[in-house]
């Protein structure tokens, strides 16, 4: 099969693979739109904290409470994509606990495109809805001119966040082949990249700034992009950051593979 | 053809003891030890053979299947099925091996049992004139005709394992591996599995590996028996040789007095 | 009572065999306790007086917060009981001579107080290490550290009380995991775990500090940092003494009576 061919079929794979998803979830549907609205009243109270705080300060680090609530909602929405298309590695420890990986070892696939397929978490709209619903908000509050570089930094900001979370999982699902036990850490960088990606990242400081963008590049999906969302900054450069996401889930898949390769031989 | 030669594996495990005081111990230093899994472990299987592989829990019978189903690399010795080395080649090596796993589903749990075949279908690539030619004889051999349109989770343990079997030979396989096939199955259900697994033997020239400590199993489908123990292969043989060698003529007690003569349980 | 302290000891043995998990969460925590500091000392540069508390009030809120998270927090519910729940295997647990709520309570305990143990000394020993105001600070005073301890563990029984109650929600429920995520985020924002409590709006606050969830992790972190008068003190004991009274008696109750309907419907 030639290249365009092979990328077709996978892609075909993905599809059938979702929809038995889409169908397995409809099951249970009572179950489903349950789900949907606890994710929704999850992120709900996490932009109340915000709303609180804004209550009692106006401003912080330079950044007003609409500028926040773009960038909240920005990082809500790759976070909560990222997650609907990559929950299989989220939930990686359960699968290798259960042997579920060796039969996706016996099938002549990719293991990412299998582990990807196992898992399309539709649940995950609650969460993008709530996200979506701030950032109209947060447009509106701060009355945000619309150009085309602006258009192209939000679907640039969008896509690469969506890379950089899924990274991360695929990071955690390959601590998974090590240990069971101390996986928790992982969260700080999944769950605490949305959790503290609510604030723009230079509020945390010159050092953690630097972390966020040599170690885990959070600043490329956020900060630097976002300047240009918010009206501080015309350089058309920072559009293009985001991509640089792309390097980082090269280097969380190169590291997966090597999980795998250990898996196969220690077989546990 | 399947030559295993000489293959070695090592597990390194904790040992873990009751107590408090032995939990808060091993807070700060762990004891570890080796097992030898597979020890020099050789045999060749000749296409079309029927493979029963028996031993007490925890002697090599996993390691083995799933060495030679390319899920676990050995720490030596040479495998290779019909020329390829299934860690080296998976992707090819798998697509001409199907595998049942007794104890675990391939099938989606919530929804009918045809869409997880069409799944299969793509994943294993399957031209749909074969797809078709297979499901036909597949329905028609397991009575699978009602049960396709039937969501996983409302079939009986038997009309699931039915199911199970003809999903992992959707993409007709030439190397089939059964880990406890019929477990928890009642007396239809298993005499139903052991006749279709003939039939495919005989009619599709099927190779065909068995684990399982049912040694009716055992008595129905294998006409070679490969006896593991410690990871060292004991037996390589007939029925009969288990018999002889167990001192019994029925199965289940021979192979009881054999565990205990060679001092593997 | 002996039954319930051995399912409490196999429960907390099982959790001290983690080690790995252990220093895992220990760090997770440190990191959250960072990065929620961080947070703060940016709204305080931006404006001190608007702060509800002293900065260093704030450190120790937040570091109290992480180093006994495991004892208030929502999302750390036992899967087995709701596993047991829902396959409807509870009902063989019907057969054993023992009250199903009180060993369920007794096992969360266990859970519980096992992570803590192995993670609170460690996070509160690095914590008094920082430099101040980012540190957590030492009580005033012993005769208040005391009083502290005291609602720490008031606060911790109101808490598994509390979280009893959505195993038996349980089942009256179609979607546990729904049920799950919904009051897990409710209850983790309305007790201050996402916002302290006293940077929440002085009325919403003062609704919040009836109910509840104010009980269950607010009162032991202000009481340590000196932020309550002793006639507030007093009162928030005595509330969450009424609380705990109150959603165990409940609780009791409504599990009771779903185990009833269990038995009669077969599970």
């Amino acid at each position: 099969m030639n290249g365009t061919g092979r990328v077709k079929d996978m892609l075909h794979l993905y599809v059938h693979y979702v929809s038995l998803n889409v169908r397995s979830a409809m099951q249970h549907k009572a179950s489903f739109f349950l789900q949907i609205t606890g994710q929704l009243l999850t992120s709900c109270t996490t932009f109340l904290g915000i709303y609180f705080m804004f209550l009692r300060f106006h401003i912080v680090a330079g950044y007003t409470y609409s500028d926040v609530l773009l960038c909240f909602s920005v990082v809500l929405m790759q976070f909560s994509l990222a997650e609907m298309f990559a929950r299989g590695f989220d939930t990686f420890s359960g699968m290798v606990r259960r042997g579920e990986f060796d039969r996706i070892l016996v099938r002549p696939r990719g293991e990412v495109l299998q582990v990807l397929g196992s898992k399309f978490e539709l649940t995950r709209i609650g969460r993008l809805l709530q996200a979506v619903i701030v950032f109209v908000y947060g447009v509106f509050a701060a009355r945000v001119h619309w150009t085309a570089l602006r258009v192209l930094t939000l679907v640039s900001m969008l896509l690469g966040g969506i890379l950089l979370f899924s990274g991360l999982f695929l990071v955690y699902a390959a601590f998974c082949f090590f240990t069971l036990e101390g996986l928790e850490f992982m969260n700080v960088f999944t769950d605490g990249g949305r959790e503290y990606g609510k604030y723009p990242i230079d509020v945390y400081g010159k050092r953690m700034q630097q972390f966020a963008t040599f170690i885990i590049p959070y600043t490329l999906v956020q900060y630097y992009p976002l300047q240009i969302l918010i009206g501080r900054s015309d350089n058309w450069v920072y559009a293009l950051y985001p991509m640089g996401a792309l390097v980082f889930l090269a280097a969380c898949y190169a590291f997966w593979r090597f999980g795998v390769r250990h898996y196969t031989s220690s077989g546990s | 053809m399947i030559v295993m030669e000489n293959i070695c594996k090592t597990y390194r495990v904790q040992r873990r003891s009751a107590g408090i005081k032995e939990a808060c111990r091993s807070l700060f230093c762990r004891d570890y030890e080796y097992i030898h899994a597979l020890d020099n472990v050789s045999f060749t299987i000749h296409d079309g053979e029927m493979i029963g592989y028996m031993g007490p829990n925890g002697a090599g019978k996993s390691s083995t299947i799933k060495i030679l189903s390319g899920i676990l690399v050995p720490d030596s010795g040479k495998c290779e099925i019909d020329g390829l080395t299934p860690w080296k080649n998976r992707v090819a090596h798998v697509s001409r091996i199907g595998v049942v796993f007794g104890q675990r589903s391939q099938l989606w749990w919530d929804i009918p049992v045809i869409d997880s075949f069409e799944l299969l279908r793509d994943i294993y690539a399957v031209p749909e004139k074969r797809y078709r030619e297979n499901l036909e004889e597949l329905t028609e051999l397991l009575q699978l005709s009602e049960l396709l349109k039937t969501p996983t989770r409302q079939l009986s343990l038997g009309q699931r394992m039915r199911c199970e079997i003809a999903a992992a030979l959707v993409h007709s396989p030439s190397l089939l591996f059964l880990d406890e096939p019929t477990i928890g199955l009642d007396a239809v259900s298993k005499l139903a599995v052991r006749d279709f697994i003939r039939r495919q033997n005989s009619e599709h020239g099927t190779t065909v590996i068995l684990t399982t400590h049912d040694m009716q199993d055992i008595a129905a489908i294998a006409r070679r028996v490969i006896l593991i123990g410690k990871g060292r292969i004991l037996l390589d043989g007939t029925l009969d040789d288990i018999r002889r060698e167990g001192g019994a003529d029925d199965l289940e007690k021979a192979a009881a007095g054999l565990y205990r003569k060679l001092e593997i349980s | 009572m002996k039954k319930y302290m051995s399912f409490f000891r196999m429960r907390f043995q099982m959790g001290l065999q983690y080690r790995t998990a252990a220093i895992a969460g220990m760090t997770t925590q440190f990191a959250w306790g960072l990065m929620e500091i961080m947070v703060f000392r940016a709204f305080y540069a931006a404006d001190p007086a608007a702060f509800p508390m002293t900065f260093e009030a704030t450190a120790s809120y937040i570091w109290l917060q992480q180093a006994f998270l495991a004892i208030f927090a929502a999302w750390l519910l036992e899967p087995e009981i709701f596993d047991c729940i829902v396959s409807g295997n509870v009902a063989y647990e019907l057969c054993r001579p023992v009250h199903i709520y009180d060993m369920w309570f007794a096992r969360s305990m266990a859970s519980r107080l096992s992570r803590v143990a192995l993670r609170c000394f460690p996070i509160l020993f690095v914590a008094l290490l920082l430099p101040k105001p980012y540190g957590i600070s030492t009580p005033s005073s012993a005769a208040q550290f005391a009083v502290f301890l005291i609602t720490l563990v008031l606060s911790f029984l109101v808490s598994v009380a509390f979280y009893m109650w959505i195993y038996v929600l349980t089942f009256y429920t179609i979607s546990p995991m729904g049920l799950r995520i919904m009051v897990a985020s409710v209850v983790e924002f309305l007790s201050g775990g996402g916002v302290p409590l006293p940077f929440f709006p002085e009325k919403v606050q003062r609704v919040l500090e009836f109910l509840p969830f104010a009980s269950m992790q607010n009162v032991p972190l202000r009481v340590y940092s000196g932020s309550m008068s002793q006639m507030q003190t007093q009162q928030a004991v005595a509330l969450q003494l009424l609380w705990l009274i109150v959603l165990v008696a409940l609780g009791r109750t409504m599990c009771d009576r779903a185990l009833r309907r269990v038995s009669v419907q077969g599970g």
